[in-house]
């Protein structure tokens, strides 16, 4: 039972405060859910697996891993409908407050303002996600099993950056470089 | 009736068929609603899709929401979000059944696989990073606004390592900067 609500309350705080996208979100899961004590089968490797699969399967990354992360921290359909719930329930509710009562005159200064406030603090935070998941769960505890990871996540990099394969095709494609590399 | 089940029917298509959400999803969720349903004008989505932005959670559904909202009302927005959300929902739902983090550590093959995943997730990651700090206009003297962010939240001390607090404090400050920027002052 304590789980059940502990979860509900992270989703509901990731929800709300998940400005910037997807890969902002990651941080804010960080925070709430990954390593607490609440939680212990959601460690940084299960989380990086499970953003791993929610990359590869259709629709957002926000709904993917909250489905996903629900299941394994419950062991149970009803944590990833309470999870999925929640983290759309406060957006659904601001999205349609902000359709019916926002004058656009009025109350966009306000947050042109916040939104662009937000701007280099979401770069931090996507930031902050990518460090978090630089650590031994992922890259390996012996000296060949890091250089191997390291190379693999820099190749990566350079393709993402300078060809526009799709993350998918990434992926896949480092899965099978892992099979025979590992 | 008709006209929940096709809002329904459309997103479910769109969240079945796109990978990755966010802007990909708002190009084909566009292309559906202004071109082919024609529920909605152009100018219309686009001012909808301001509103969508700027609230927080996953735009794919805020968009959902805003366009059933915009139809149909509050049952619209539900019947249109329910459709982006449960494809994503139960194809997840099939793969945590039996995906789990245990089954992944028992199977050798499916071990190295997730070992080559990993850092190429944490380079998936890392990319953005870029991306997003470049489209941010961030320059050489603000680069430190993201850099400290990015250290207190890695740093894991209490408090000051939550991102919540940088996301509160990030909209306050640029609420503050850009209302006393844009009042006129009377002399």
């Amino acid at each position: 039972m304590e789980t059940y609500l502990r979860l509900i309350w992270a989703y509901l705080k990731i929800g709300l405060f998940g400005f910037g996208g997807g890969y902002a979100m990651l941080s804010l899961i960080q925070s709430e859910i990954v390593g607490s004590s609440w939680c212990p089968q959601i460690t940084n490797q299960t989380f990086t697996d499970i953003v791993a699969i929610s990359q590869m399967t259709p629709g957002p990354i926000g709904i993917n891993s909250a489905t996903y992360i629900g299941y394994v921290a419950t062991g149970g359909i009803w944590g990833s409908v309470l999870a999925t719930f929640t983290v759309v329930l406060p957006p659904f509710v601001l999205v349609l407050c902000a359709s019916h009562f926002i004058s656009r005159h009025h109350d966009s200064a306000l947050i042109q303002g916040a939104m662009k406030g937000l701007r280099p603090v979401v770069v931090g935070l996507i930031a902050s996600a990518a460090l978090l998941l630089m650590n031994g769960e992922n890259f390996g505890y012996d000296v060949p099993d890091v250089v191997k990871s390291v190379a693999i996540c820099c190749a990566s990099l350079a393709v993402v950056l300078f060809t526009r394969l799709h993350p998918i095709l990434i992926i896949i494609a480092a899965g099978v470089v892992g099979y025979f590399l590992f | 009736m008709k006209i929940y089940l096709e809002l329904f029917y459309t997103f479910f298509k769109i969240g079945l068929f796109t990978f990755g959400g966010g802007w990909a999803m708002i190009s084909i969720i566009q292309r559906e609603i202004v071109e082919h349903h024609r529920w909605i004008a152009k100018e219309d989505f686009l001012d909808l899709l301001a509103i969508a932005q700027s609230m927080p959670g996953i735009l794919a559904v805020n968009i959902s929401t805003v366009v059933g909202d915009r139809l149909r009302g509050v049952k619209g927005s539900v019947a249109a979000a329910l459709g982006t959300i449960l494809p994503s929902f139960i194809i997840i739902l099939l793969i945590a059944i039996y995906l789990t983090p245990d089954a992944i550590k028992n199977n050798e093959v499916l071990t190295r696989i997730f070992k080559g995943i990993r850092p190429a997730v944490v380079a998936l990651i890392i990319a953005p990073v870029i991306t997003t700090a470049r489209s941010a206009g961030i320059t050489w003297k603000t680069v430190i606004i993201p850099v400290a962010v990015a250290l207190l939240i890695y740093s894991g001390w209490p408090v000051i390592s939550n991102p919540i607090v940088f996301i509160v404090l990030g909209a306050v400050v640029g609420y503050l900067v850009y209302t006393h920027r844009s009042i006129p002052t009377k002399s």
